[in-house]
């Protein structure tokens, strides 16, 4: 099984600083998965000869994952607490459908429809969790036929034909972007400073905040480290680690503000994250789903209600899955019967990707996202390079396989 | 008579524990010979040396066998020599067949290819021997307890077994059932098969005995001949003659008021919906009172414990429980814990911590509330706790961030512990609180449950080692097959006592 090293805790697991290789080894999983984002998209920026980062193509690939990576902190959750959901993909369709059929078909306004399609989502969810909560019937094989069954419908629900267009004001849910509140003309300014066409200033103001958030964050958990006497990680790899991430974001969002801005799915996107790594990492409920899916007995004998946390993991997932699947369906503008298909696939896949284990019980929001970026990212750069859909399947593959098989390995050698 | 086997001077150890101390064991070929002992006095580690499960080599000492030096490299050695084990939990395949599972390894087949209509005529003629009417493709799950231990015994014929060793055949059983194969054995005997049965029931040893072998703490003490009138007194004081030191910490005996009273207590068995497994059960725990329940395993105490604690066993579960004289709604585990219990497992590892988290995290688990504020945990607050109880109760580790899994059995036995203590419980029932952990780390724990009745907590302590309950507990209730049989006070009680109202109930 994949286990990574799972603290959990902010604070990290307490090996005794013995520099930075013991610190190196026993942080594999996080910093493994965090070189190999990188390095993959340095591969794909030199044999792409520049393409992948280009603005125009950063944005797209934000825009093409944001649905993977909304779901994969569902699924994230699900999988922690020792399940899994195969329906992702086709509650995402049937969502989509019925956001078409009801916006297009019926005029119903958009507010009440995003509302109905939460709602509907919150059901199935609630449908699939009652049976695998209470009738302790396999998640695989309720969501199985949830798969079927929502695949089904949204057939049903469109009659076989696409459903679409949608009006403007649905659209922007996937394809607008922030607004510029700062004066036109530092956007001018900078944008003949830095050569670039246009410049959205907002966009780069954020991208700056949320670096120094990142670095400001780093250096309180270090302090507190310090103070309860917890054996925390080299200064000499902190800062490097943090550069790179604060580096990171200012460049992305320098790369954004320089075509359209930052768009509001990645707004959306990362607030989701931020809120999902919170619940996971400093709240009760959230220490309960790892409790659950780490040993549901001991849990159920600590006083937990496994059977309800259960059926909430897929409440969540159900709602997280209609949300996707109205971005989805506003990116493309249109709601096709094929929406969302073999997409659970790409969803679990970018969390086992990010170390967690099929048993249940480990595993961190932000590696699911890392590992819905790799999978992102090698999809993208392999379209540009025009490899074949075939070889990126295989390739996919293989990748999953290598990830899992890193992590197996070196929990062995630890062992 | 010839001597099938003897086992001489087996002695086996084990890193830190010598399980098996030049252990002798003679056995007459044609008769049926019983092992009695404490539960850990080594009757399993022995008959695991026998059957090869432990190999030659392994061991010090010889094994004789049909006239010869045996020496079994696995269990397929011994099976080969025609030395057939029936282990106290079955192993049958529930979903296959009785035929199935009688060929199950030694399939009646030719080429691969099974031959249905020879293993079904065979296992027919092997059911006739036990005593089984049932028809060879009866699916062995559908079948109670008592018979599928008859299809191991059919299974074990279709061997061609020389010896059988049967390890606590009854305990599952019902009174008629296990008649049925008390008298089967005998019926075997008369066959020329040879048999070990290993029994804390001792009117069954008397009944089937030809000759009893009385282990205690990895030695063997004695070999009565039981067709001289063997009392079951002479057993008992075999099996639990042994010296009390002072292994156990003093502590002032004082007993408060009446915290927690159980009043007609009664549950049913889970699955088998007719099977009353509590029944009728009254007890009572003062302020500061150590209060034990003494009992053979199978005797109901964990299902009393875990039906008492949130239901976490059992249907039909009837009875009231008060705390300081008011009923009080324990049926859901959270509703137990805020009621003031707590239940410390018998099953550390798979019902008490989560192993592949950190002591901090098991330490909390149990009451999140106290870490955190509208739901939102204080990291620091956890640490502040986990790291009060690590040196309460001196858990012996670099810090709280270590991996449970990683502990030795004491130290994981504390960290349930710190749990516990951490909900701030007025009521701790302890089961088995130094099952598979070291002397040092038993006197440790002795040590916190004195702590805990001078705070005037309750403590409901379950053990199988009676000298445990004796030395820490004041009363002592002693449990039979779902009942109590017995309640004595610490100066009444005594190994010999508690053994003969266990031993009487049963006669």
């Amino acid at each position: 099984m994949t286990t990574d090293t799972n603290d959990m805790s902010p604070h990290g697991g307490a090996t005794e600083a013995k520099g930075l290789k013991s610190y190196l080894a026993s942080h594999m999983r996080e910093f493994g998965l965090l070189f190999a984002l990188i390095a993959i998209m340095v591969f794909f920026q030199i044999v792409t000869a520049g393409t992948l980062m280009r603005p125009v193509n950063i944005t797209n690939l934000f825009l093409q994952n944001s649905y993977i990576i909304i779901m994969a902190l569902g699924m994230l959750i699900v999988i922690v607490s020792g399940h899994i959901d195969l329906s992702v993909g086709s509650v995402m369709g049937f969502v989509g459908a019925l956001a078409a059929v009801l916006i297009v078909n019926h005029g119903v306004p958009i507010i009440v429809t995003v509302a109905i399609c939460l709602a509907v989502g919150a059901s199935i969810g609630a449908a699939q969790g009652y049976f695998v909560a209470i009738w302790r019937i396999p998640s695989f094989i309720v969501t199985l036929a949830g798969m079927l069954v929502f695949r089904g419908l949204s057939l049903w629900l469109l009659e076989g034909q696409s459903v679409g267009p949608f009006p403007k004001s649905f659209q922007v849910l996937s394809t607008g972007f922030v607004p510029e509140i700062f004066p036109a003309v530092i956007g001018d300014n900078l944008a003949a400073f830095f050569g670039a066409r246009n410049f959205n200033v907002l966009s780069f103001a954020l991208g700056l905040i949320a670096a120094g958030a990142v670095i400001r964050m780093g250096l309180k958990k270090r302090a507190r480290n310090a103070l309860y006497g917890i054996a925390d990680e080299p200064p000499g790899l902190f800062w490097a680690r943090t550069a790179i991430i604060a580096a990171a974001i200012i460049f992305l969002m320098f790369k954004l503000s320089t075509f359209r801005g930052l768009p509001n799915v990645v707004v959306t996107m990362g607030v989701l994250i931020l809120i999902y790594a919170f619940i996971t990492e400093k709240t009760v409920i959230g220490r309960r789903v790892y409790a659950l899916g780490g040993n549901e007995k001991a849990a159920k004998l600590s006083g937990i209600k496994t059977e309800r946390l259960t059926f909430l993991a897929f409440v969540n997932m159900g709602v997280l899955a209609a949300l996707a699947g109205l971005i989805f369906a506003a990116r493309l503008n249109t709601a096709t019967p094929k929406a969302g298909f073999a997409l659970e696939l790409d969803v679990i896949a970018a969390v086992f990707i990010g170390g967690a284990s099929m048993s249940g019980g480990s595993g961190k929001i932000i590696g699911a996202v890392v590992g819905a970026f790799i999978m992102g990212v090698m999809n993208n750069g392999m379209s540009i390079m025009g490899i074949g859909i075939d070889y990126q399947q295989v390739i996919k593959g293989l990748v999953l396989l290598a990830a899992v098989f890193f992590d197996v390995y070196n929990k062995n050698k630890q062992a | 008579m010839t001597m099938l086997l003897e086992m001489r001077s087996i002695t086996k150890e084990f890193p830190g524990v010598k399980a098996l101390d030049r252990v002798n064991l003679q056995v007459k070929a044609g008769e049926i010979h019983a092992i009695c002992g404490e539960n850990g006095a080594g009757k399993s580690t022995l008959m695991k040396v026998l059957s090869g499960v432990y190999p030659a080599g392994s061991y010090d000492g010889e094994i004789h066998y049909e006239g010869s030096v045996a020496e079994f490299r696995g269990i397929r050695d011994s099976e080969h020599r025609g030395i057939i084990i029936i282990h106290q939990e079955l192993a049958l395949v529930p979903q296959l067949s009785i035929a199935e599972n009688i060929f199950l390894g030694n399939e009646t087949a030719r080429g691969g290819v099974i031959d249905w209509h020879e293993a079904n005529h065979r296992t027919e003629a092997l059911l006739k021997k036990v005593g089984l009417k049932e028809s060879p493709m009866t699916i062995v799950d559908s079948l109670g307890v008592g018979k599928q231990q008859l299809v191991e015994i059919a299974k074990a014929l279709s061997k061609d077994v020389k010896l059988l060793i049967l390890d606590e055949p009854t305990a599952a059983l019902q009174e008629n059932d296990s008649q049925k194969l008390l008298d089967l054995m005998l019926d075997l005997k008369a066959q020329g098969v040879t048999c070990i049965i290993i029994s804390h029931k001792l009117n069954e040893v008397r009944y089937v005995a030809d000759t009893v072998t009385v282990i205690r703490d990895g030695m063997s003490v004695s070999t009565l001949d039981a067709k001289q009138g063997l009392s079951e007194d002479d057993i008992v004081r075999d099996m639990v003659g042994r010296e009390m030191s002072d292994r156990y910490p003093e502590r002032d005996r004082r007993a408060g008021d009446i915290l927690m009273e159980v009043q007609d207590w009664n549950v049913w068995h889970p699955e088998h919906a007719e099977r009353q497994v509590i029944k009728n059960i009254s007890m009572s725990v003062r302020a500061g009172e150590v209060v034990g329940i003494a009992g053979l395993m199978g005797s109901g105490r964990t299902e009393l414990a875990m039906s008492i604690f949130g239901k976490s066993y059992g249907r039909r579960i009837g009875g009231t429980v008060k705390l300081h004289g008011q009923p009080t709604d324990v049926s859901r585990v959270d509703r137990a814990i805020a009621a003031g219990l707590a239940y410390v497992t018998e099953d550390r590892k798979s019902l008490g911590l989560i192993l592949d988290e950190n002591i901090r995290f098991n330490t909390t688990l149990a009451n999140l509330q106290g870490v955190s504020s509208n739901g939102v945990l204080d990291g620091n607050e956890e640490t502040t706790v986990a790291e009060k109880y690590r040196e309460a109760l001196r858990i012996r580790t670099p810090s709280v961030f270590q991996k449970v899994g990683n502990l030795s059995g004491g130290n994981q036995q504390k960290v349930v512990l710190a749990k516990w203590l951490n909900t701030a419980p007025e009521v701790l029932i302890l089961d088995e609180p130094t099952r598979g952990i070291d002397v040092g780390a038993k006197y440790e724990i002795y040590a916190i449950i004195n702590q805990l009745s001078a705070e005037g907590k309750g403590v409901i302590m379950i053990s199988s080692e009676m000298p445990e309950l004796l030395g820490m507990c004041d009363r002592i209730y002693v449990m039979n097959e779902g009942a109590f049989v017995g309640e004595l006070a610490a100066d009444e009680a005594s190994q010999e006592r508690i053994m003969s109202l266990i031993v009487d109930e049963k006669g």
